[in-house]
C-alpha cells in the first residue's frame, strides 16, 4: 500500500527513498550493530548479548555470605585476642558475632542452592580445584570451633577446651575470610577473575573492618583498642587493595564505577573511612565508638554487595570478555610476526 | 585430587587423566560452519532425544534465531548473522574430501528444489554484497573443563570418551559452574534448580550411535567422530576453502595449545568467534587458580599479622 498522494504541490507523505542496507537497521543508536561490525567501543559481539550465561546467584545469599564469612573469620581473631589479652567483654561480643555469622552465612549458602536437600553432596568429594569444595570443608572445621568457642563463653563451663576451640578458631578464622576470593575469582566473570590478585585483601581487609565494627558496638571503651586500631587496619588493607585492582583492570574499573555496583560502592567508601577515622579519633567515647562501628559494618556489606553487583555488570556485557580476549589475540599475532 | 580432576596443562588423553584405563578413542564435533543452512534440525533432534523442556517459543526480533544462546533447555543453538560483505565465493561448492579447490562440479547436494546455486545465473557481479552466517553451537567438552574443576560435587565428570556431563542425581544446584564456563554454555533450570547441559548423548555413544544432532543434520556441517580424525579432517577443509577464496574460514577451539587445551567440539568459522557469540581467546580460570590460592594465603596471614598486632603494646 503506498502511503503518498499526489497532490498539486507534488508528491506529499511519500517515505524517504529507501535504503535498507544490511546492518543498517539499528533499533538505537548505542545499540549494538545487527551484523557484528565494531563502530562504537571497537567490539564486536552477537547482537550485543553476553558471552557467558546469566548467573544464577541471589545478592542477598552470595553477598550476604561473602560478607558475614569475613565477620565470622575476622571476629574469631578479634576473640582469642580479647581472651588472651584478659579482655572478657570484647570476647563475648566478638565470640557471639563469629557463631551468628558463620551460623549466618551457611543458611545463606544452603538458600542459594537449587536442591538444598543435597547440601551434604558437597562433602562427597574434597577437590583442590574447586574453591566450593575447599570452603566447605574449611567451614566444616571451623563451625564447629567457633560453635564450641562461643557456646562455652555463653554457658560459663568447659573453660579450658573453651579456650583451645577460641584460639582454633582464630587459627581457621583468617582462612575462612579469605576463600571467598578465590570462591568467586575463579570463574570467567571478568570483573571477579581479574582482580584475583587483590581481591582477598580486599576480603580480609573488609572482613576485619566488619568485626572492628562489631567490637565496637558491642565493648566498653575500656577494652575497645584493639577494635579501634583492627578499624583503621581492616579499612586501609581494602581501600589500598580496592585502588590497586581498579588501576590494573579495567573491567573492574568501569563496573565498579556504573550503576548499583557504584552506588554501592561509593556508600561502602564513605562509611568505611568514616567509620575507620571515627573509631581513631572518637572511639573511646561511647555513643561516637557505636556510631563508627555501626557505619564499619555497613561499610563492609555495601562493599560485599558492590563486588557481587560489579560481576554482574561485567558478565552481561560482552565488551569485558571479547575486548581483553581480543587484545591478547592481537599481541600474539604481532608477537608472531615479530 | 579426585580421579576426576585433570592434569595441569591439558593432558592429551584427558579420560584416561581421569582414571579410565582402558578407554575407546576420545570422540567429538566438528561443526562446519561453511555448509550450514540453519535448519535447525540439529536444535530440534537435541531435544527429541534429550526430552528437554520448552524454551520459551520467543522470536529474537534481530534475526531468524528464536533460542538466542546455549541454556539449561538449549543445547544446541543456531547463530544466524546477516552482513553486507561480498561472499568472498562463500559457497558451498567445494568438495570436502580431497576434490580440492577446483572443485566446482562437484557441489554438495543440498536436496533443495533449485537446478542451480542462488546467483549463479546473475553471475558474480549480480550476487550482491552480502551473506548469512549460520553456525550452531554446543558444549565444547573442554579438554581443561572450568565447569568440571570448579564442581564441588563431583557431579560434573570426565566420561570415558573423555567428554564432560553432569550427573543429575547429585548436582546440588550450587551454580558454580555456570559462570566458570567461559563459553556460557552450561545453566541452572529454573524450575528444578540443578543444571543441564549437552552430554554428546551419552547415551547414544554407549549404544554405537552418533549423536541427535550429528545425525540430524542435513549437510554435515555437525561432523562426529575421533576427534584426532577430525582435526584432520578440518584442517584439510579449511585449507580447501582458503585456496577457494574464502579468505575468512578460519579454525576455533581445534588447537591443543589454546587456553582451554583444545575444545572436543570445534568449529570452522567464517568471521571472528565474538560475531557469533564465542569469546576471541577463553582461557580456563582453573589456570590461575593456584596464584589464587597463594594470594589468598598470603592475605589471611595479613589478616592474623595485623589483628594479633591490634592487641601489641601499652594498653590504651
Ligand atoms: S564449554 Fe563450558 S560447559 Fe562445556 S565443558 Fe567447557 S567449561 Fe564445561
Ligand atoms: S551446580 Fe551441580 S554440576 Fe554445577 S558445580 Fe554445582 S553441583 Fe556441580
Amino acid at each position: 500500500m503506498s502511503t503518498s498522494d499526489v497532490t498539486r504541490q507534488g508528491v506529499r507523505g511519500a517515505r524517504p527513498a529507501r535504503d535498507a542496507l544490511t546492518g543498517s537497521a539499528r533499533a538505537r543508536p548505542d545499540a549494538p550493530r545487527r551484523d557484528g561490525r565494531a563502530p562504537e567501543g571497537g567490539f564486536r559481539s552477537y547482537y550485543g548479548r553476553p558471552v557467558l550465561n546469566r548467573i544464577p546467584w541471589a545478592a542477598r545469599d552470595i553477598a550476604g555470605y561473602l560478607f558475614l564469612g569475613g565477620l565470622a573469620g575476622s571476629s574469631s581473631v578479634l576473640a582469642a585476642g580479647a581472651e588472651l589479652s584478659g579482655r572478657p567483654a570484647l570476647a563475648r561480643t566478638m565470640k557471639a558475632t563469629a557463631l551468628g555469622a558463620i551460623t549466618g552465612s551457611v543458611a545463606a549458602l544452603v538458600n542459594d542452592l537449587g536442591r538444598p536437600a543435597r547440601f551434604v553432596n558437597m562433602l562427597r568429594v574434597c577437590k583442590p580445584t574447586s574453591p566450593m569444595s575447599v570452603g566447605s570443608w574449611l567451614l566444616a572445621g571451623y563451625g564447629p570451633l567457633a560453635g564450641a568457642a562461643a557456646a562455652t563463653e555463653l554457658t560459663g563451663r568447659f573453660r579450658r577446651p573453651g579456650t583451645a576451640a577460641t584460639v582454633g578458631a582464630a587459627l581457621l578464622g583468617p582462612a575462612v575470610a579469605a576463600y571467598t576470593a578465590p570462591l568467586i575469582c575463579d570463574t570467567a566473570v571478568p570483573a571477579w577473575h581479574e582482580g584475583y590478585r587483590e581481591m582477598p585483601f580486599v576480603f580480609t581487609g573488609s572482613g576485619a573492618a566488619a568485626a572492628a565494627g562489631v567490637g565496637l558496638l558491642g565493648s566498653p571503651p575500656a577494652e575497645n583498642g584493639p577494635a579501634r586500631r583492627a578499624a583503621v587496619f581492616g579499612a586501609a588493607l581494602e581501600t589500598a587493595a580496592l585502588a590497586r585492582m581498579r588501576r590494573r583492570t579495567a573491567a573492574v574499573a568501569d563496573t565498579h564505577r556504573g550503576g548499583r555496583a557504584g552506588v554501592l560502592l561509593r556508600a561502602a567508601e564513605a562509611l568505611t573511612a568514616t567509620g575507620a577515622l571515627g573509631a581513631a579519633v572518637l572511639g573511646r567515647h561511647r555513643w561516637a565508638a557505636r556510631v563508627s562501628g555501626a557505619a564499619l559494618v555497613a561499610g563492609s556489606a555495601c562493599t560485599r554487595f558492590g563486588i557481587f553487583y560489579a560481576g554482574i555488570a561485567s558478565a552481561e556485557d560482552p565488551r569485558y570478555t571479547v575486548v581483553p580476549q581480543r587484545e591478547r589475540v592481537r599481541e600474539r599475532a604481532a608477537a608472531g610476526l615479530a | 585430587m579426585t580421579a576426576n580432576d585433570p592434569a595441569p596443562g591439558g593432558p592429551a588423553d584427558p579420560a584416561g587423566a581421569a582414571g579410565h584405563p582402558d578407554h575407546p578413542p576420545r570422540v567429538g564435533f566438528f561443526t562446519d560452519t561453511s555448509v550450514c543452512i540453519g535448519c535447525k534440525a540439529c536444535e530440534v533432534a537435541c531435544k527429541e532425544w534429550n526430552a528437554i523442556p520448552e524454551d520459551g517459543l520467543n522470536f529474537a526480533a534481530t534475526s531468524y534465531d528464536n533460542s538466542g544462546g546455549l541454556g539449561a533447555d538449549t543445547w544446541r543453538h543456531v547463530a544466524f548473522i546477516e552482513q553486507r560483505r561480498p561472499l568472498g565465493r562463500q559457497h558451498t561448492g567445494v568438495a570436502r574430501d580431497g576434490a580440492g579447490p577446483a572443485g566446482e562440479a562437484a557441489a554438495v547436494d543440498l536436496g533443495m528444489p533449485s537446478f542451480e546455486r542462488p546467483g549463479d545465473g546473475a553471475g558474480a557481479d549480480g550476487r550482491g554484497e552480502f551473506r548469512w552466517l549460520m553456525s550452531s553451537d554446543v558444549c565444547k567438552h573442554c579438554t581443561e573443563a572450568a565447569c568440571l574443576d570448579v564442581c564441588p560435587t563431583g557431579a560434573l565428570f570426565r566420561t570415558e570418551y573423555g567428554t564432560v556431563v553432569v550427573q543429575e542425581d547429585i548436582c546440588n544446584g550450587c551454580g558454580y559452574c555456570v559462570p566458570a564456563c567461559p563459553y556460557g554454555v552450561i545453566d541452572k533450570r529454573e524450575d528444578d534448580g540443578r543444571v543441564w547441559k549437552c552430554t554428546m548423548c551419552y547415551d547414544r555413544l554407549g549404544a554405537g550411535q552418533q549423536p541427535a544432532c550429528a545425525q540430524a543434520c542435513p549437510t554435515d556441517s555437525i561432523q562426529f567422530g575421533e576427534l584426532d580424525e577430525l582435526r584432520e579432517r578440518a584442517a584439510r577443509r579449511v585449507t580447501d576453502l582458503q585456496l577457494a577464496g574464502v579468505d575468512s574460514a578460519r579454525l576455533y577451539g581445534e588447537d591443543p595449545g589454546d587456553g582451554v587445551g583444545g575444545a572436543g567440539a570445534f568449529f570452522l568459522l567464517l568471521d571472528d568467534p565474538e560475531v557469533y557469540g564465542l569469546p576471541p581467546d577463553p582461557v580456563v580460570t582453573t589456570r590461575d587458580l593456584p596464584a589464587m590460592w597463594r594470594h589468598a594465603g598470603t592475605a589471611a596471614a595479613v589478616l592474623l599479622a595485623g589483628l594479633a598486632a591490634t592487641f601489641l603494646g601499652r594498653r590504651r
